[in-house]
């Protein structure tokens, strides 16, 4: 029996990105749309960890905002643990927001420079009235020594902290409310090498201790392949392969992941065959007919350009493409 | 075979002078570049990776300031040259590429006025030749129907075209030395593939040596022939590649690799270098890594420890060798 | 398991001591004895009834055999010496200017309070809300930017007689000198604080405000509100010099405080009738105060900018 805590269905997202109505009055300008996320569905089940991994344009930051709240979708359905998220105000809507919560990618930006550490915790807690008084303070203290700081941290102020010290400080907000889902935005892209290590050890470790559910939204596969379960690629707003994670590398499926793969730089100097990246990602406001990866793909068919290709089951999960309906593909 | 190095810098110094004291932001550090190499130097952010390379095009932003040391280009001492011949050598013998490619072009000129600028503030050639010469070198780069395109704005290319202009714009009056400040961070990961690719390859041809400033070991692994780590405004490390990456030897070098994770390793848990770097103005008296330092000695703690050759161009900053050194010679 | 430096965090006055700006002050003679003269004027003005020898506002004390006395001069009728000399009824300059002092400094704080709490409240909520909202407001902010402000003052100022009985114009005419200059004034505060607001709303410390679904008021006042003041401040120290010379304006020209109760620029005015028959103390004294007030305070403002700007050197 599985339990799903997020689940996902048809997700659109549009952004009107047209100009203001007076300069295509007299351009004679058609009103212009971008579809920043299409028709996306996946659930992600408690205890694990779910990556969306992606370039610039596979709409990744739109889907974490709609996830937690931050945008409307167009189209389609979120539901948290069974239960739709409609993110009007009422009291339903405040029960599912303290199960959840947000780490942001940056993180000089994400605490505020004029609030305290202990103050921006704490903020959660004064919200969902989950303590007050002195226990509020006991608790972020706890907190602070939860994700490697000092107690003594919470009264000084972010400016005062090195970025992954900051981004432990986002942690520790994050965990305030005790959630049961955290939605990581880039948790790491902004940090060193070394930093970047500390923090994605700290994350599993309160994933281990708390039972915590991740999102994990990043543009680097190999951080992805060290924390997650199951991944799913995005490409212009479509997921075009969901699979367990190592056998994402190990087995890819869709022409896409390949790619990605190939160009990651290899830093075991394997010496290992790499196909050249062709083409850049085309602009999202007129992406590609059918399959709007075939500009670039190597095994590019006639179909490709009509129909965009459905999901299909493979052995490591799915994928679209239209070589798993036809020949198999080349190796 | 003892040439001349293209270029040679000893002992080099970089201050910041404050209102609370003077920083030393690089801290002798001394490297050669030969003809035709690519040196790759690494660091975290706070190194002074960037500093290097702006000190040696002589573009170090006031109040920083070259304090001690010598930048030597093909021998001659450029770091103490006045600002009109220091302009005549940026551009002519040194080209520099910015991490930014969006800043890095004007974007009132278009690609062919700004490229046959520096073309013929360089090279003295009719407008027509430097016209032609801009377009071969487009082509080059691998802008396609360059004739026609490099009569766009810069805001009509994409973010991997426009890093392929300034790459252009950098080679273009041949030089002997390109400097390349982190020219990837800002792209996606499968253009990155690509413009490694054309910076490796043009240079190659044009016999230009390539400075490649980077936090990314998986671009140094591909690209560098030898790499530099920095810590702390200091040289940790320097050797081939190779030898650097799967047998580094400073305790820093080994923390960093162990901590990057990667397509193909099995450990659940990134090794992590407890602590950060030390900023400039806490710098610990001794080896600045030794607060951090699995294998710290007591020597370390208050002696600094220079530079030992450990064969084959390689040398590296750390106690634990200087006595194995001895050793080797005495013994 | 502690990442952090364990010492404990200096004291609040040492660390404000330290800080940026206290050193930038330090080092700025300008700033300094700006600051100074300010602090001065101001105290003279706050403690005038206990400086002054005279009540320059209660006709009972004035003796008219006292006008027109030069200064450090005995009064050729009564005797009297005045440091500052006497106008044409007999109040001492000095006093005249202290008590005058403390009412422009009144009436220029108190305007310079209303147009910020206007502006800032516009500004936050075009700001955030964006849409139909700001355009609104914004364009009511162009519309007003095309008067000049005296003029506006002046117009504030003919509606509000027409609406206040004649009875109570004297005591509320301090009030309507206020809400005059203050109306005037608040539109650079709101465009201000309105593109500071668009820029901290869309920064992720926000967002994450908004993830947990606190209340957009909540937002804007404790969250937004704190990051966009900085700018605010030295625009407000300039505006209270351009607010007290604005009081001064109107009084001057007859429509600002009255008659009994003068200011800076009542004396001013007065002193101008009398310059040419050689009274030139009741226009000087007066001048002086108005100019060293003001100058002081542009100046302070001038040097705050600047200290408050990134350091790109």
């Amino acid at each position: 029996m599985v339990d799903t805590v997020l689940q996902v269905e048809r997700l659109t997202r549009t952004f009107d990105v047209s100009k203001p109505w007076l300069n295509r009055v007299l351009e004679r300008d058609e009103k212009q749309f971008l579809t920043a996320v299409d028709n996306v569905s996946f659930g992600i089940e408690r205890g694990e960890t779910f990556a969306l991994v992606g370039e610039s344009g596979s709409g990744k930051s739109t889907i974490a905002k709609l996830i937690v709240g931050l945008l409307k979708p167009t189209h389609g359905t979120i539901a948290f643990d069974g239960q739709p998220m409609s993110f009007e105000s009422g009291a339903a809507m405040r029960n599912l927001r303290r199960r959840f919560q947000m780490i942001f990618q940056d993180p000089f930006a994400s605490l505020n420079p004029r609030w305290r550490v202990g103050e921006i915790i704490a903020e959660p807690i004064r919200t969902f009235g989950l303590a007050s008084g002195a226990d509020v303070s006991r608790e972020v203290a706890r907190l602070l020594e939860v994700v490697g700081l000092s107690a003594t941290d919470a009264g000084k102020f972010p400016h005062e902290f090195s970025g992954g010290q900051r981004q432990r400080i986002a942690i520790a907000r994050a965990l305030s409310s005790k959630p049961e889902f955290i939605v990581c935005d880039e948790p790491t892209s902004a940090l060193d090498v070394s930093v970047q290590a500390q923090i994605l050890n700290l994350m599993r470790d309160l994933q281990d201790e708390f039972g915590l559910t991740y999102l994990l939204i990043s543009h680097d596969l190999s951080v992805v392949r060290h924390m997650a379960n199951r991944i799913g690629v995005l490409y212009l707003g479509r997921i075009v392969e969901v699979a367990d994670a190592k056998r994402l590398f190990t087995d890819p499926q869709h022409p896409y992941t390949r790619m990605l793969l190939d160009a990651v730089p290899d830093l075991a100097l394997s010496g290992r065959r790499r196909t050249p990246v062709t083409g850049e990602i085309p602009n999202p406001i007129n992406p590609p007919t059918g399959c709007t990866f075939h500009p670039r793909c190597p095994h590019v068919m006639d179909i490709c350009k009509r129909e965009a290709p459905p999901q299909t089951a493979t052995a490591t999960g799915a994928a679209a493409c239209h070589l798993l309906t036809e020949p198999a593909l080349p190796e | 075979m003892n040439a001349t190095p293209l270029l040679s810098v000893r002992d080099l110094v970089v201050e910041f002078p404050t209102r609370r004291g003077t920083l030393r932001a690089i801290d002798k550090v001394s490297f050669d570049i030969a003809e035709g190499e690519v040196l790759g130097m690494v660091g975290e952010s706070g190194a002074g990776k960037s500093l290097i390379g702006a000190a040696i095009i002589g573009l170090l932003e006031p109040p920083g300031r070259i304090a001690g040391g010598e930048i030597r280009l093909r021998g001659e001492r450029i770091d103490t040259l006045a600002a009109e011949p220091m302009r005549r050598i940026r551009g002519k013998r040194i080209g520099m590429v910015f991490q930014d490619p969006l800043t890095s072009l004007n974007p009132l000129y278009t690609v062919a006025e700004q490229l046959i600028e520096t073309i013929r503030t360089h090279i003295s050639c009719s407008e027509r030749e430097a016209r032609e010469r801009a377009v071969a070198l487009l082509d080059r780069v691998g802008i396609p129907a360059a004739a026609r395109r490099i009569n766009d704005y810069p805001h009509h290319f994409s973010g991997g075209m426009r890093q392929r202009v300034v790459i252009a714009l950098a080679l273009a009056a041949e030089p002997d030395l390109v400097i390349a400040d982190e020219p990837t961070t800002a792209l996606d990961v499968s253009v990155q593939a690509q413009i490694i690719d054309v910076l490796k390859e043009i240079c190659a041809e044009r016999g230009a040596s390539v400075m490649l400033i980077t936090h990314d070991m998986g671009v140094i692994a591909e690209t560098a022939d030898r790499v530099a780590v920095l810590y702390a405004g200091r040289l940790a490390e320097i050797g081939p590649v190779r030898d650097v990456i799967q047998n580094a030897e400073h305790p820093y070098t080994r923390g960093l690799m162990g901590s990057i994770p990667t397509l193909t390793q099995t450990e659940t848990r990134l090794v992590q270098i407890p602590g950060s770097m030390p900023r400039l103005d806490a710098i610990p008296p001794g080896c600045a890594f030794n607060p951090r330092c699995p294998q710290v000695m007591d020597r370390c703690r208050s002696d600094r420890p220079g530079l030992v050759q450990r064969g084959g161009r390689r040398e590296v900053s750390c106690w634990l060798y200087e006595a194995a050194e001895k050793e080797a010679r005495h013994g | 398991m502690s990442q952090t430096d364990q010492s404990k965090a200096p004291g609040r006055l040492a660390r404000a001591w330290d800080s940026d700006i206290a050193y930038s002050f330090r080092h700025s003679p300008v700033a300094i004895v700006a600051g100074a003269v300010s602090v001065l004027i101001i105290l003279a003005a706050v403690f005038a009834p206990l400086i002054a020898p005279h009540d320059p506002f209660n006709p009972a004390t004035l003796n008219l055999m006292d006008g027109f006395t030069p200064p450090m001069e005995p009064n050729a009728f009564t005797g009297n010496v005045y440091w500052l000399g006497t106008d044409n009824q007999g109040r001492d300059v000095f006093s005249t200017i202290l008590y005058g002092a403390r009412i422009s400094l009144f009436v220029g704080f108190a305007a310079v309070l209303l147009a910020m709490v206007l502006g800032i409240a516009a500004g936050l909520v075009a700001g955030y809300r964006g849409g139909w909202v700001d355009g609104l407001l914004m364009r009511v902010a162009d519309v007003q930017l095309t008067f000049p402000s005296i003029l506006l003052a002046l117009l504030i100022f003919g509606i509000a007689r027409g609406f206040i009985p004649p009875a109570y114009r004297e005591e509320m005419a301090i009030w309507v000198l206020i809400v005059a200059i203050g109306l005037s004034d608040w539109v650079q505060y709101a465009r201000v604080v309105r593109g500071a607001t668009m820029v901290e709303k869309n920064k992720e410390y926000v967002q994450a405000a908004r993830v947990i679904g606190a209340h957009p008021a909540k937002i804007v006042l404790r969250h937004i509100l704190p990051n966009v003041l900085g700018p605010v401040l030295v625009i407000a120290t300039i505006g209270l010099a351009l607010a007290i010379i604005a009081e001064a304006t109107l009084s001057f020209l007859g429509v600002g405080v009255p008659p009994t109760q003068p200011s800076l620029g009542t004396l001013i005015r007065i002193g101008q009738g009398f310059l040419f028959s050689g009274e030139w103390w009741i226009l000087l004294f007066p001048s002086i105060t108005l100019l060293a007030l003001a100058l002081s305070v542009n100046l302070l403002g001038d040097w705050l900018r600047d200290a408050l700007n990134p350091r790109l050197r």
